[in-house]
Parts: structure tokens; sequence; C-alpha cells
């Protein structure tokens, strides 16, 4: 199974894209989850949000929702949406590989976070399959770019002194 | 599958806590979150039924320190032990770097960790994993207690290989840290070897 290796050039792109969801969704906060749990970006407030553990239970949610999929025969739910007494939360799945969260409040609704969510998952799509070509046609030259490539076995024993 | 950030500086990688009910991997989540300063560890999230037993799974963000400006950080999950929970397991070991194999000493239990182990495989393989090509650890629990399996014996039921494997005691934190410790440089080692 490979990595998922993010490079600053589509960091930024999809940071970009986040923020402009963010704006038109009139969202409170926007997140980008891995599959396994890993926040990629967000953009919004996440003053008073632990978002390691937003990303790990977001992840959590559709991998236990994929199960029930499973179960009943269907490939997934590629949306989810929980209603709170104040905010919402709207997850979905991009590109087949990482997860999008949007939590709104009153200021916005949910028709239009399932409308900017739509436009933004084509963009982000567009990105993440960029990603993928990039990193099957640098899988040769992608020695001297990694953080690996200098790492000794020292410099991993000293981190666990 | 480890996730490396160029643009923020990260390599994270996750660790599944892996055994029957009540071996105590949710002790050595607890014990690490207890015994590690306030920089270094996010919240310890508990998905766990209102008699504390794991429901779908715990979970610890932990920063180790740098590598050559690389933040490196671990993520820790459990899974829920009991037998029914499997399709829950399962979904957790999706994405996983490393293994650690809780069993429980006690003789009683002998049965149980055997069974885990094999449930272990079986849900590995259905990611697309084999146990021993993955950085994997295992850990004697309750080595407190007075109705215990001598170590050579379970090392011989639960260790075919002869991967590297800690006496732990989770509740007093003894051979909490030189296990995941352990389980760490594998990881890492193992995802130098591949870049």
């Amino acid at each position: 199974m490979s990595d998922f290796v993010m490079y600053e050039e589509e960091f930024r792109r999809v940071d970009e894209e986040l923020r402009r969801l963010y704006q038109l969704a009139n969202a409170k906060l926007v997140f980008l989850v891995d599959k396994n749990g890993q926040l990629i970006a967000s953009a919004g407030d996440t003053h008073n949000i632990d978002t390691t553990a937003l990303a790990s239970l977001t992840a959590g949610n559709i991998a236990a929702t994929g199960g029930i999929a499973k179960l009943l025969g269907q490939k997934e739910f590629s949306i989810l949406f929980h209603e709170g007494d104040r905010d919402n939360i709207h997850i979905s799945i991009v590109a087949n590989k990482v997860i999008l969260g949007v939590l709104f409040d009153q200021r916005s609704s949910l028709g239009i976070v399932r409308l900017r969510v739509k436009k933004s998952t084509a963009a982000l799509t567009r990105i993440f399959h960029e990603m993928d070509r990039k990193a099957l046609g640098e899988n040769r030259g992608r020695a001297e770019l990694s953080p690996f490539a200098e790492i000794t076995d020292e410099d991993i024993d000293q981190l666990f002194k | 599958m480890s996730f490396i950030n160029y643009s923020s500086r990260e390599i994270n990688c996750k660790i599944v806590y892996y055994g029957p009910g009540l071996c105590g991997k949710t002790t050595n989540l607890q014990f690490i979150y207890r015994k590690t300063s306030p920089q270094q560890k996010g919240k310890l999230i508990s998905l766990a039924t209102e008699t504390e037993r794991t429901l779908f799974f715990d979970f610890l963000p932990l920063a180790l320190g740098d590598i050559k400006g690389f933040k490196v950080r671990f993520h820790l999950y459990t899974v829920p032990g009991q037998v029914f929970y499997a399709a829950s397991r399962k979904l957790i070991l999706k994405g996983v770097d490393g293994v650690v194999f809780v069993a429980d000493s006690q003789i009683e239990r002998t049965d149980a960790n055997i069974e885990s182990l094999e449930d272990l495989k079986i849900n590995l393989a259905d990611q697309g994993y084999e146990l021993d090509r993955l950085p994997y650890t295992i850990q004697y629990n309750k080595r407190d207690l007075p109705n215990i399996v001598p170590v050579a014996e379970l090392d011989r039921l639960l260790n075919p290989t002869k991967v590297p494997w800690f006496e732990c005691v989770a509740t007093q934190g003894m051979g909490v840290f030189e296990t995941l410790k352990n389980i760490g440089k594998q990881v890492l080692k193992e995802l130098k070897k591949h870049y």
C-alpha cells in the first residue's frame, strides 16, 4: 500500500479550495481528512476545536458507515449529515480517498452547503488525481526529496531516548 | 499508510494496539497519556460503553519530536477486544503502519490470545496486509498476576516468527514505553526503507 505524500504546491491548492468553500458555504469550519483519520488541511475557526480528534472521529464515522453500507450491499454512503441543536456537520467522500467535513450553523443551510460541497468536490478531485499522477511519475526521483533520504538509524534511535 | 506532509513538515504514522478483551490495550494508552507532557499529546479519545469497555476505539495522538526538520507524530489506536466487535476491529486496521499485540498472560486467557491473534491475521489480510511484513511487537501483559503462563510458553504459542516482545504490567506502566519505543522505531525504519 502506498503512503500518502503531500507536497507544498498541492497543499496550497487544497488550502485555497477549502478557503473558498468556507466562504461560499458560510461555514464555521471546513476540514479535509484522509481515510485513516489524519488531518490534511482546514479553513475557518479552529480555535476551540481539537482538530486532531475531530479528524480521527470523522474518519471513524465514515469507516463505520462504510461498514454498514457493505453489510447492506452498497458501495458506500458518500454523504453523512449530522444535525445538532446549534451546529450541523456535513461529511462527504472526495475522490474515493479523502473526507471533506463542513461545520455550519443557522447562518448557512444544508442546501447551500450541499451545493458548494458538490462544486468543491469536483475541484478537489482534480487536485487529488493530479497528485496521484505526479506521485507515479516522480516515484523514481523521489528519494532525494524524501525526508527519509537523510535519516539514519541513529537519528531514529535518538528520537526515542 | 503513513501521511507525509511537506507543507507542514509532518510525518504521521498509525499504530494499532490489538488483543483479546480486557488484555489492557486501553490501559496502555491511558498510561502513555498520563506520563507524557501536555505539549507532546492531544486528547485521549475513548469511544467506550457505560461500563468502560471499548466500543469502537481509543485514540491518542503523540508528538515525539523532530527528525531532520520533520515533526514525527504517532497516532495510537486500540481496537475493541470483545469477540462480537469483529467488524469494528477490521475498520481500525485500515492504514495501519505498525501493530502491537497485547497478550493477557493469565492461564485462562490462553485460548483468547490465540483466537485474537488469528483474528488479527484474518483482518489484516482483508485489508491487504500480512502480519509478517508489518512492523510488529508483542507485549505480554499482566506479569504481576499470580496465575500466569511463563513467558517462554507464551512466546512459543504466540510468537513463532520471533518478533520483539516485552513483559509488561500496564496498570503500573512497566514495559509500556519500552513497547511503544520498539514499535515506533520499527515503523520509522520501515518507512525509511520505502523512501
